[in-house]
Formats: structure tokens, C-alpha cells, sequence
């Protein structure tokens, strides 16, 4: 049975290329750069029990970065990508300290303030940012030489990044730290009373989720070739809440499950329907009645209660 | 380290805690030693469970000190008191429910190791955590449920757990906040040969309503009463003190 899994889920990420158009081998390449995202995200939301609205800013923050570096100061992308990354972790950094001074709604308002903060940094400082016009006309990199600019190409090397990003996840998360966490979540009095320090755990965390969100970014910029303050906004940070949520937090498939969700919603119901946030928002309330853990948890129950119904 | 013989291992020096304008510790002050048997007893808003969490350091004192092994630890966060030998369990109990017992132990072995850590290697590598965490269950007389999730064993096997993630760390000066409450007889004999156990190396100090259970345990009792210290000495001195009867018995 695992093996059937593992072999649909390599199928699932290997055929896009072979089978399908330019069209939907975009759409399978944002549906992994977000699935980068989600799964940063998730890192607070779901091991951490730290719930953000804000986790746009470091996805926003290392994909203006880049886009200034190598347009306006003609940075190479290795370089540029180096400084945006380090530039998103260390804000992220300084942003920990400053949420993390509270716990729950108001950890949630601080990431949310500190957004909007950005947000509107990127809207008003024009003569940086080129404002409402977004900075266009980007390139994408070329790693070893390779080009990315064909829709085959630039899904492969997400695959790559996105498959490196899981892996170093699934490791954090069921590592010795990743078991902290996991406990200052749940029982922060017990954990200090057991020699934990919940409060560097929960920084680190941070961080780290930073560090990811910024990798994301990268992908994000590299993708569209272009930047606009969207990127920052509550409604790019929700839309990945709702992801996380809708997919099952707290869960390493959950994430990914969702964030393709939201895509797909994004991409096909908007075909059909104006309002297509109406929809996202009736599939997040069913999701949410039936399946109240998410996606895949849901679906994992399913499984093993057809399981035990045909043995 | 070398420390004089009468150092002790725990010292609380007029320690005061107000809610409010209520006194809840009043002057409190303590000295147990190395290995010593300490009961606490007291009515009910006596303050013992306040006196608890100041030595825990999950409550600052608004005046007053608290020394372990002759260092200082009043300003010291819960955690910094733990790596100085301090262990604690929860009148209300405290576990991790979605964790495997046996995950439950390791927890308490890891918060005292560095490895705690360590982000780029699954726990499940450390084989030496888990080979201890069996032990440890096994001391308890629970490795036969190992694997099991806390949130499907019987409460009183949920005691010894928590009494268990305690013992786990070998501390040097323990604190039992109601470790009997709500256990059967038999439970509770078993819960008390296990803490009749508990190594020499380390000073117990308890907070137990259980008379009959808890003081064939102690060997010294403090009364506390309105957040003071009413009587203090040895058990049987306390006992027959006519102020522990006026505290019990309004007499």
C-alpha cells in the first residue's frame, strides 16, 4: 500500500513534463513553489502552534530583493540570491523577537501588523519599490549554465528545490529540536520544567520557517519574472493559512495537499465563475464541516476505516 | 563540586507572595536537605501549590529567596532550574496525549541533554534515549505499554507516567504535587512503593492530602496554614504538635 502511494506521488510529479501542455506544467510549478510555502508556514502554524497572518513578508521580502539586486544593482542571480535569502532570514529574525512577545491572537496580530508594515512599505516607496507598477522584466537564473526559461525546465528545478524543501522539513520536524517543538506546543509549563528554554525553540522556529518562506520567494520571482506588492499582502499570507488548514496542519503532506487545492481552485474556478473566492471560501467551509483536521488526515481516516470495513 | 556535608540541597528564605492584596506566601521559609523525605500539608488555599510553583520558577516570589545547592535560582527561568538538578510533577496531570509513552520519557531524557538540539537527525536515531526511556517505564512497571498514546491508559497509569518523566532525569531535589490524588487503593500502593524507591541521591519534597499513605513516606513535615509556616520538624513532633491539631481539627 505504501508502495502504491509512493509510486502515484512519483508519477504525479514526473508526468506533468511528459503528458501535459505549457499551461499545466505552469500551474504544477506554482502549485510546488507554494507548496514551499505552506510548508514554511506550517513549521509555526502546525508543529509550533504560533498561527501567523504574516508569513507573506518573508516570501515578499527575498523576491523584492532579488528582483532589485539583479535589475537595478545588475547583481548576478548567485549572488543576489545569497544576500535575499540571508537579508529574509535575518528579518525574520528580528521579526521573532518581536512577535514572540506574545502567544496566540496576539502573536497573530504582531505577524499581521509587521505584514502590513511591508506591505505598505512596498505600495508607498515608489522610487524603490516602482510601487503599484510592480518591478518587471526579470530573468530567471541559470544554474550550471542551464536555462530555465522553458516551462519543462523551470518545473524541474522546481521539483528539485521543492523535493529538497520537503526533505529538510520532514527532517526538522522529526528531529530531537523538532520533538521540542512539537512539546512546547502542546505543554509549554512542563517543557520548561523539563530544561527546555520554549521561548528559543519557538525563535529558532521562526527563523527557520523564514529562511523557507524566503526560498520560496526566490522560486516565487523566478517564476513570474515580475514582482507587485500582492506578493505582501494579508490575502497572499491567507491564502497559505487556508492552504495549511484546508490540507491539515501540523501533518508534512497537509501543506502540499493544500496548496494545490487552493491553486487549482484559483485557476479553474476563476475560468467559470467572477467571484471565484466565493468558491474557495464554500470548499474551505466544507472542508472544514467534514474534515475538520484537513485534507489529508481526513482522507487518511477514510482510508483505514475502508481498510478495516474489507479485511 | 565540593560542598560541606550540611549544605542544603534546597533553601526557600522568607519568601513572600501576594494575589492582590491576599497573602498566599507569607514569610515562608524552608531548608531540606540532601535526600530528605519532606511532606507538605495544609488546608486546602493553604498556599502549597503557590510555594511549589515559585521553587519551579513557573511563579516569581515578590520578595524573598530561593537557593538550590547554595546558588541562587530567584530569578532563574524553570528551565535554568532544571539543568541545576530541580524536577517537578502536576497535581493536574500534565503529559504529552497525542505521545507514545514511551515518547513521553524521552522528552524528559532530552531536556537535560544537548541534543535536544540537534534539527538535522530524526530522534528516532538516538537508540541510547530510547533503550533509557524503556528502563525508566520499566522501573515504573509500564513497558508493556510502551507504544501506547497517554490518552488511552487508565489515570492512575497516567500518574506513574508523570511521576516517571520526573524520575527520568535522576534529579537531585524533587517535587510532588499531589502524586496519590484520585488513585484507588491498589494504585495507590503501588504509587507509594515508588516513591518509597526513589534513590537516596535525591530530596523529595511532597505535597499529599493522604495521611495514612503520605507520611509513612516523610520524614519531616511542614504545616503550612494561610500561606505561613504553622509547624515545622519532624514528622512525628509535627504530628503530635497541639497546633497541627488546632490546623486540622479546629480544636
Amino acid at each position: 500500500m505504501k508502495w502504491i502511494g509512493a509510486a502515484l506521488l512519483a508519477a504525479a510529479c514526473l508526468l506533468p513534463p511528459l503528458l501535459a501542455g505549457d499551461f499545466y506544467i505552469n500551474l504544477a510549478s506554482q502549485i510546488l513553489i507554494a507548496a514551499i510555502f505552506a510548508l514554511s508556514l506550517n513549521l509555526l502554524v502546525g508543529f509550533g502552534g504560533m498561527t501567523s497572518l504574516g508569513h507573506a513578508s518573508y516570501l515578499g521580502v527575498a523576491a523584492y530583493l532579488s528582483a532589485l539586486l539583479t535589475s537595478r544593482y545588475g547583481w548576478g542571480h548567485g549572488a543576489a540570491a545569497v544576500i535575499s535569502i540571508a537579508g529574509t532570514t535575518a528579518m525574520a529574525a528580528a521579526f521573532g523577537v518581536i512577535a514572540l512577545r506574545a502567544t496566540g491572537l496576539g502573536f497573530l496580530m504582531i505577524t499581521l501588523a509587521l505584514s502590513q508594515v511591508l506591505w505598505g512599505l512596498a505600495y508607498r516607496m515608489s522610487d524603490v519599490t516602482n510601487g503599484d507598477n510592480g518591478i518587471a522584466g526579470l530573468t530567471r537564473p541559470m544554474p550550471f549554465g542551464i536555462s530555465l526559461d522553458s516551462a519543462a525546465s523551470f518545473y524541474w528545478f522546481a521539483l528539485a528545490v521543492a523535493a529538497l524543501a520537503f526533505a529538510m522539513m520532514a527532517i526538522f520536524v522529526s528531529s530531537s529540536f523538532g520533538s521540542s517543538l512539537q512539546g512546547v506546543r502542546d505543554q509549554p509549563r512542563r517543557m520548561a520544567a523539563l530544561g527546555f528554554n520554549p521561548w528559543m525553540i519557538r525563535w529558532i522556529t521562526f527563523i527557520y520557517a523564514g529562511f523557507w518562506g524566503g526560498v520560496s520567494g526566490l522560486m516565487y520571482v523566478y517564476y513570474n519574472k515580475y514582482i507587485h506588492p500582492t506578493a505582501l499582502s494579508t490575502t497572499s499570507s491567507a491564502e497559505a493559512l487556508l492552504g495549511v488548514i484546508a490540507g491539515g496542519s501540523g501533518t508534512l503532506g497537509g501543506p502540499v495537499a493544500g496548496a494545490a487545492l487552493v491553486l487549482l481552485l484559483k485557476n479553474y474556478a476563476s475560468a467559470y465563475v467572477e467571484r471565484w473566492n466565493m468558491v474557495l471560501g464554500l470548499v474551505f467551509l466544507f472542508i472544514v464541516l467534514v474534515m475538520p483536521s484537513g485534507i489529508v488526515p481526513g482522507f487518511g481516516r477514510l482510508l483505514a476505516a475502508w481498510r478495516r470495513r474489507w479485511r | 563540586m565540593t560542598l560541606p556535608r550540611s549544605e542544603p540541597a534546597l533553601e526557600v528564605i522568607d519568601l513572600k507572595k501576594a494575589f492582590g492584596g491576599m497573602m498566599v506566601t507569607h514569610n515562608v521559609s524552608l531548608a531540606i536537605r540532601p535526600g530528605e523525605r519532606r511532606l507538605i500539608i495544609g488546608p486546602n488555599g493553604a498556599g502549597k501549590t503557590t510555594l511549589f510553583n515559585q521553587i519551579s520558577g513557573d511563579m516569581r516570589p515578590n520578595s524573598g529567596e530561593i537557593r538550590l545547592f547554595g546558588s541562587d535560582v530567584t530569578q532563574l527561568p524553570p528551565y535554568r532550574r532544571a539543568h541545576l538538578g530541580l524536577s517537578r510533577t502536576y497535581q493536574i496531570i500534565t503529559l504529552f496525549t497525542g505521545d507514545t509513552l514511551e515518547h513521553n520519557i524521552t522528552l524528559g531524557l532530552l531536556g537535560l541533554r544537548p541534543s535536544r538540539w540537534q534539527m538535522w537527525r530524526p530522534l528516532s536515531f538516538y537508540r541510547d534515549l530510547a533503550t533509557e526511556a524503556r528502563r525508566v517505564l520499566d522501573a515504573v512497571g509500564l513497558l508493556h505499554l510502551a507504544g501506547h498514546p497517554v490518552s488511552e491508559i487508565a489515570y492512575g497509569e497516567k500518574r506513574r507516567v508523570e511521576l516517571a518523566m520526573a524520575l527520568a532525569q535522576k534529579p537531585r531535589v524533587l517535587l510532588l504535587d499531589e502524586p496519590l490524588a484520585g488513585l484507588s487503593n491498589t494504585e495507590r500502593s503501588q504509587v507509594k512503593s515508588l516513591i518509597a524507591s526513589i534513590p537516596r541521591q535525591t530530596a523529595v519534597i511532597m505535597i499529599e492530602h493522604d495521611m495514612d499513605t503520605a507520611l509513612d513516606l516523610a520524614e519531616t513535615v511542614t504545616l503550612l496554614n494561610y500561606g505561613k509556616v504553622i509547624v515545622d520538624g519532624d514528622r512525628d513532633a509535627v504530628i503530635a504538635d497541639q497546633r497541627t491539631r488546632e490546623v486540622y481539627l479546629g480544636v
